[in-house]
C-alpha cells in the first residue's frame, strides 16, 4: 500500500492565551489515501476550518506533525513551503478569493507563474482548466462579471491547474444557489473519478453525500469517520446530480 | 519567476487601479517639483541681486566721510564734527592727492563726488523731482558702471569750464521728455539752467532705489550754482583691477591717514566702502536666503514624503488579502516584495521624472520677476529622497505582509 496522500498526528491548534485561550483543534489523527474524496463536518466552532487551514499549509499547528506525500511540513522553510502550496495543494476557499481585476484566465494562470511555467504552456494548460470547469467561453472575464457558481469554478480551476496531488476546498458551496452548487459539485465528482484526491469541508447533507468517506468533527475531535464508497471506485453521486 | 515576469505583474498591479497610481504619481510630483522650483528661484533671486551689486560698478572704492557724531558732513563744516575734533572733511585737494602714481600705483582713477538733495528738473513747464544730483568728474561713468544710452558723456574740458551740461538718467528722461530725444535740449535743474548731452542706459532699480533717477553734472558747475564750494560727500576710487580693489585700499587709506592726520591704529574720519567686499557680504545673504528657500523646500520635500508614504501604506495594506491570496496558491516571498516593490519604484519613478519635467517646463518662466535657475544638485536630491520614500514605504509594510501565514493575510479586512 502506498503512503497517506496526507497524514495527520495529534494535531493542536490553540488560539489566545491564558484564560482567553480556545482549543481549536484537540489531537486529530488523520490518514487521507490517493483517490479518497472525504468530507469533513461539523457545527461551527467544530475546527474544520481550522483543520483545513493546516491541511493547505495556510497555518502552523501549535503541535502535531503533518505530512504531505511523506513530506513534513513543520521542517520544511518559508519558499519550500510556496512550493508545496503551488505544486502538491490546491485550495478551494468558501469567498473564492479570486484576485479582482483580473481575467478568469489570468486568475488560473496565476499559480503555474509564481511555479515558473513558461508563458505559452502556462496559457494552455489554464485554459485546459478552465475548460474542465466549462468556462472555456468566459476565459476574459474579471471576476465581478461572473456569477457566483463561475467565480467557484474559476478557484476550481486556479487549484487543479498545477495539477496537485491534494485539492481541498473550505466550504466551496457555502456562498453558492442550488445550481451552482450542483454546477461545482459536479465538476468535483469529475476530478474524483479521474483520481484526484479531494477533502472538502461542508455542514450541508447533500453535498456530504457526494464524497466517498465523511468525518464529523465536534469540539476539535473527530467523533465520526464513515466510508460511503471504497477509495478506488466512483464517487457515490446522487440522483439529482446524475439528473 | 524571472524579473519581466515581475514586472509584468507589477504593471498589471498599477494598471488595475488606475486612479489611485495617477494621484499617487501627482502627490510625487508636485513634491518633486515645489522643491526643485523653491530651490530654483532661490539662485535666480541670488543671481539677480549679485548682478545688480556688479553693475553698480566692479572693482571700486567708495570714500565717505564718518564722524563719530553721525549724520553726514553736509554744509556745517568741521564745527559739527562731534568728540573728535580734528576729524577732516574729505576735500578736491584728498581726491587729486589719490591720483599719485607713486603714492597709490593701483588706483586708476578717483572721482570726487558731490551730492545735491531731490533737485527738481523742468523742461518745457514738465516738472521732476531728481532721486539724485551727483557732481562729479568723468571717469565716474566708467567707475561706477554708467554707461550713457544717447549722446555722450561729458569731458575734463567741461569739468575745467565748469560748463553747465547733464546726464540724466532713463526716469528723468522719461518723465520731462517722454518719447523724445533729450540730447541737445535745455532743462532747468533747481532754476539754473544745464544742456543735456547724454541719457544714461537703464540700469533698473535696486533695493527700492531706482538707479535711473539721477542728474549727473561736472563737478565745479554744481558746486557753483547749486551746492556752494563744500566739502566733497565722498570719492569714486577705481582700482586698476578685480585683483588690486585690496591693494588700492590699502593705498588710499595710507594716504588719506597721513592727509588727515590719523595715527596709526586711530579712529579714521572716513570710511572705505570696498565693492568686493559688499559683494561678498551681500553673496552671503543670499547664500542665507538660498539656505532659507532651501528649508522650505526641505519641508514641502517632507510633507510630500509623508504624503507618499501615507498612500503607499494605504495601498498594500488594502491588498494585504490580495497577497494573502497569492501566498495561498505558492508565490514565493520574493514574488510578492519584488512586484510591491517594482510597483512603488514605477510610481515614484513616474512621478518624480514628471515631477522635474514640470519644475523644467516651470523654470523656463520668470516667477515675479526673478528667472528661477535650475540646481542639479536639487533634482538628485528631490528625485533620490522621494524614490527613497516610496520605495521604503511601499516595500516596508509589503515586506510585512509577504511574512505573514497566508490565513493571516487572508483574514485581514
Amino acid at each position: 500500500m502506498t503512503a497517506p496522500v496526507l497524514s495527520v498526528r495529534r494535531l493542536v491548534k490553540e488560539y489566545g492565551e491564558g484564560d482567553a485561550k480556545v482549543r481549536a483543534l484537540r489531537g486529530v489523527d488523520l490518514d487521507v489515501e490517493r483517490g479518497d474524496y472525504v468530507a469533513v463536518m461539523g457545527a461551527s466552532g467544530s475546527g474544520k476550518s481550522t483543520l483545513m487551514n493546516i491541511l493547505g499549509c495556510l497555518d502552523v499547528p501549535t503541535s502535531g506533525r503533518y505530512l504531505i506525500d511523506g513530506a513534513d511540513v513543520g521542517e520544511l522553510d518559508e519558499h519550500r513551503l510556496a512550493v508545496l502550496r503551488n505544486r502538491r495543494v490546491g485550495f478551494v476557499f468558501q469567498s473564492f478569493n479570486l484576485i479582482p481585476r483580473m481575467s478568469a484566465l489570468a486568475n488560473v494562470e496565476l499559480p503555474l507563474a509564481y511555479g515558473g511555467i513558461g508563458r505559452a504552456e502556462r496559457r494552455s494548460r489554464a485554459l485546459a482548466a478552465l475548460e474542465r470547469v466549462g468556462l472555456a467561453d468566459r476565459v476574459h472575464h474579471e471576476p465581478n462579471q461572473l456569477s457566483g457558481g463561475q467565480q467557484q469554478r474559476v478557484a476550481v480551476a486556479r487549484a487543479l491547474v498545477t495539477a496537485p496531488a491534494l485539492l481541498l476546498a473550505d466550504e466551496p458551496t457555502g456562498n453558492l444557489d442550488t445550481a451552482s452548487t450542483r454546477d461545482v459539485l459536479r465538476v468535483l465528482d469529475e476530478l474524483s473519478v479521474s483520481g484526484r484526491t479531494i477533502v472538502l469541508i461542508t455542514h450541508e447533507n447533500d453535498v456530504a453525500a457526494h464524497a466517498k468517506r465523511v468525518i464529523r468533527l465536534v469540539d476539535g475531535e473527530i467523533v465520526e469517520d464513515r466510508r460511503q464508497a471504497p477509495v478506488d471506485g466512483p464517487p457515490p453521486r446522487p440522483a439529482e446530480a446524475a439528473a | 519567476m524571472s524579473p519581466y515576469e515581475i514586472l509584468r505583474f507589477a504593471m498589471r498591479g498599477l494598471l488595475a487601479n488606475k486612479l489611485r497610481s495617477a494621484l499617487t504619481t501627482l502627490g510625487i510630483l508636485i513634491g518633486v517639483a515645489a522643491v526643485i522650483m523653491l530651490v530654483a528661484v532661490g539662485e535666480g533671486s541670488s543671481r539677480s541681486i549679485q548682478q545688480n551689486i556688479q553693475r553698480l560698478g566692479a572693482n571700486t572704492l567708495t570714500i565717505s566721510p564718518s564722524f563719530a557724531g553721525g549724520g553726514r558732513g553736509g554744509m556745517g563744516g568741521p564745527q559739527q564734527a562731534g568728540p573728535r575734533t580734528q576729524a577732516r572733511e574729505l576735500t578736491l585737494a584728498d581726491a587729486r592727492a589719490l591720483t599719485d602714481r607713486s603714492l597709490a600705483p593701483s588706483v586708476r582713477s578717483v572721482s570726487p563726488v558731490v551730492n545735491g538733495t531731490a533737485p527738481a528738473v523742468t523742461y518745457a513747464g514738465a516738472s521732476h523731482t531728481a532721486g539724485q544730483l551727483v557732481g562729479t568728474y568723468p571717469s565716474y561713468f566708467e567707475a561706477t558702471n554708467k554707461p550713457v544710452a544717447r549722446g555722450t558723456y561729458f569731458f575734463d574740458d567741461d569739468v575745467l569750464a565748469a560748463r553747465k551740461v547733464v546726464v540724466i538718467g532713463q526716469t528723468v528722461a522719461g518723465e520731462l521728455f517722454g518719447a523724445r530725444d533729450p540730447v541737445g535740449e535745455q532743462v532747468s535743474v533747481a532754476g539754473v539752467p544745464f544742456t543735456v548731452v547724454g541719457v544714461l542706459k537703464e540700469a533698473g532699480s535696486t533695493g527700492g532705489q531706482d538707479a535711473d533717477d539721477v542728474v549727473i553734472a561736472p563737478l565745479p558747475a554744481v558746486q557753483q550754482s547749486l551746492t556752494g564750494f563744500g566739502p566733497l560727500d565722498s570719492i569714486v576710487v577705481q582700482a586698476s583691477g578685480a585683483a588690486a580693489t585690496e591693494a588700492a585700499q590699502a593705498e588710499v587709506t595710507a594716504v588719506l591717514n597721513q592727509r588727515h592726520g590719523v595715527a596709526a591704529g586711530g579712529a579714521a574720519d572716513y570710511r572705505i566702502l570696498n565693492q568686493a567686499t559688499l559683494q561678498e557680504t551681500v553673496s552671503e545673504a543670499t547664500g542665507t536666503f538660498t539656505v532659507l528657500l532651501a528649508a522650505v523646500a526641505a519641508i514641502s520635500l517632507l510633507v510630500g514624503g509623508i504624503g507618499i508614504t501615507n498612500i503607499m501604506l494605504v495601498t498594500v495594506t488594502e491588498r494585504t488579502r490580495e497577497i494573502g491570496i497569492r501566498k495561498a496558491i505558492g508565490a514565493p516571498r520574493g514574488a510578492i516584495l519584488g512586484q510591491f516593490l517594482l510597483e512603488a519604484t514605477l510610481l515614484s519613478l513616474a512621478g518624480g521624472l514628471s515631477g522635474v519635467l514640470v519644475a523644467y517646463v516651470g523654470t523656463r518662466f520668470a516667477i515675479a520677476g526673478i528667472q528661477p535657475v535650475l540646481v542639479p544638485s536639487s533634482v538628485a536630491l528631490a528625485l533620490g529622497v522621494s524614490a527613497g520614500i516610496g520605495l521604503f514605504f511601499g516595500g516596508y509594510p509589503a515586506n510585512r505582509a509577504a511574512k505573514l501565514r497566508p490565513i493571516q493575510a487572508l483574514r485581514h479586512e
